[in-house]
């Protein structure tokens, strides 16, 4: 009993910390994104013989006119608070807690104006037009089954995890080097479409049962070749087998 | 339904009765008695009785539609009647078919010494022909004469002779530049950041000199050689979208947000990662391509529509031997 109100009391002081966005800033962003959030283009410190290895401050984009949307995006999928600076930002564990992180969009959306985070409809949209459209803008790098792949220095993500309002986010963001989509290129409605394709990418109808992981013919392949393969053969020596002398 | 049951129930008294014939009179038996099994016997009918079973399974699931998981069960109900249909043909054949082993000796050589003959007879049926040497000549000619004449049309597979075709693109000056819907591109509809395909007005965009993937660059990032300077028009540049290593389509265009900590602008094909720097001309970063990205001369007209001022500077499409050497020219 003891134990839940000491947990209790060490949240609200959590929570009373982080009310204030400037203050969560400081403390996780404004290392690489300068005090008052402007950018900074790094320092070179430490490094020498004995420990080959140098050491930046700063070098980070300035957020001024970012607006919540990009504070939405890169805090709630965890690519920010980044472990270092240079590296490409992956979905990971949140560091921040959810008080903390509306306080910093707070924060980062009153340094200027900037786009508000997008309330996408998939539901209105359309599969078959969200494909063609995935297909000509997206698929290059993401795959048309929306399961990542590879660009030379980068890793385009799988798309599994990502929620409608992260995808909206991200093609008019463009994070790390994937390229911005303005809403000349793809229209909301667009946007519509291709987050309604890639739901139904994330997750297809797989009426064979075992998925494999939606990868194709390769899995398929493999699994057909080994297990059924060793299975056949198997029964071949079965077959083979002399019972009687 | 009352008519179906009667004829199974016949049929199946039908297949019970059979066994039950009188033995035939005593004859001189052709294989070996063996005693009879009636375990695996026993073994072999209820397999067959389940695969039966099995299949009529299948043709329930096949009926009900309100089965989940509809399409497994198919699987599996017909797969496992075939594993007991298979099982009780293995038990069959290992214990009540019966088996005995018979030994045949190899018969005795017939053609002893006929090798010899053979060869002489080659021989000698040589030896109405004076001019050996030439006659083998003349028959090594023809022969290779016919091999010849059946490889010849393997010269349209490839370039090898009629070259020409491969190097006319449609680019002239003055050609606007649309986009897959045959809508103009002006130079305000291009953002930085964001990538575009584009084809030559007019043209076929199946050609491959047809297609182009077109960027906007910082002016003040922009480092293209001497040759090529004047190319882009305001820091829209355009290079072809066949990679120059295999043809396939650049669709990739890697652009960072933030230049000091991300790898610099690039584009990249997806085939074999070959990557091309779109603000020096589309050289070679990394990957198999051994060529730049033809690269097309822009210019902005006074309406504001992107024209090409010129073709290519290099041969568009995947390598080949001589592709270094030819420029493109305007199709005929």
């Amino acid at each position: 009993m003891r134990w839940v109100v000491v947990i209790a009391a060490l949240t609200l002081v959590g929570s009373a910390a982080a009310a204030d966005g400037k203050q969560v800033f400081g403390r996780y962003c404004a290392s690489c994104h300068g005090p008052d959030a402007s950018g900074s283009t790094g320092q070179r410190y430490g490094g020498g013989a004995a420990r080959n290895q140098s050491v930046q401050t700063g070098m980070g984009p300035s957020l001024h006119g970012v607006g919540a949307l990009a504070a939405d995006f890169y805090l709630r999928t965890g690519y920010m608070p980044l472990k270092r600076n240079g590296i490409q930002p992956r979905r990971s564990r949140l560091l921040l807690d959810n008080a903390q992180i509306d306080a910093l969009i707070r924060y980062i959306s009153s340094l200027g104006k900037g786009p508000a985070i997008p309330h996408p409809h998939p539901e209105r949209g359309n599969v078959s037009e969200g494909m063609a459209l995935f297909r000509s803008h997206c698929a290059g790098c993401h795959q048309i089954v929306a399961e990542g792949g590879y660009v030379t220095n980068a890793v385009p993500p799988a798309l599994g995890d990502a929620t409608p309002t992260q995808i909206a986010e991200a093609v008019r963001i463009g994070p790390y080097v994937m390229p911005k989509f303005s809403t000349k290129a793809i229209s909301d409605r667009q946007l519509n479409s291709i987050i309604r394709y890639v739901e139904y990418a994330n997750h297809p109808d797989n009426r064979g049962g075992w998925s494999l992981g939606n990868i194709g013919p390769v899995p398929e392949g493999l699994v057909s070749w080994f297990v059924a393969g060793s299975a056949l053969l198997g029964v071949c020596l079965v077959i083979g087998k002399r019972l009687h002398g | 339904m009352a008519k179906a049951k009667d004829i199974l129930l016949s049929g199946l008294v039908l297949v019970a009765g059979r066994g039950r014939r009188s033995p035939r009179p005593e004859a001189e038996r052709v294989v070996p008695d063996y005693d009879a099994d009636p375990r695996a016997e026993t073994w072999a009918i209820v397999l067959l009785l389940l695969s039966s079973l099995c299949c009529a399974g299948f043709i329930v699931v096949y009926a009900v539609d309100r089965i989940p998981h509809q399409t497994q069960f198919l699987g599996l109900s017909l797969g496992l009647a075939l594993v007991f249909f298979a099982a009780a043909l293995i038990v069959t054949a290992l214990r009540l078919v019966v088996t005995e082993e018979l030994v045949e000796e190899y018969p005795p050589e017939l053609h002893v010494g006929e090798v010899d003959l053979i060869a002489s007879t080659v021989e000698e049926s040589g030896s109405r022909l004076t001019r050996r040497r030439l006659f083998k000549l003349a028959l090594l000619g023809a022969g290779g004469g016919l091999v010849t004449a059946a490889l010849t049309p393997a010269a349209s597979f490839g370039p090898l002779l009629r070259v020409k075709d491969y190097f006319g693109t449609p680019w002239t000056r003055g050609r606007r530049l649309v986009d897959e819907d045959d809508r103009p591109y002006k130079a305000s509809d291009i953002e930085e950041k964001d990538f575009y395909t584009a084809f030559a007005e007019g043209a076929d965009k199946e050609e491959a000199g047809a297609s182009l993937v077109l960027v906007r660059l910082p002016t003040s990032s922009l480092k293209l050689p001497p040759e090529l300077q004047g190319y882009d028009a305001n820091g829209i540049v355009a290079y072809s979208k066949i990679c120059t290593h295999a043809g396939c389509a650049i669709s990739m265009y890697r652009v960072p947000t933030f230049l000091p900590d991300e790898p610099k602008p690039a584009l990249v094909c997806p085939c074999h990662y070959s990557t091309f720097d779109p603000a020096s001309g589309g050289t070679v970063q990394f990957g198999p391509a051994g060529r730049p990205l033809p690269m097309l001369p822009l210019e902005i007209d006074a309406r504001g529509f992107l024209r090409a001022k010129g073709n290519f500077d290099g041969a568009v499409g995947p390598a080949w031997w001589g592709v270094r050497n030819r420029k493109p020219s305007p199709q005929s």
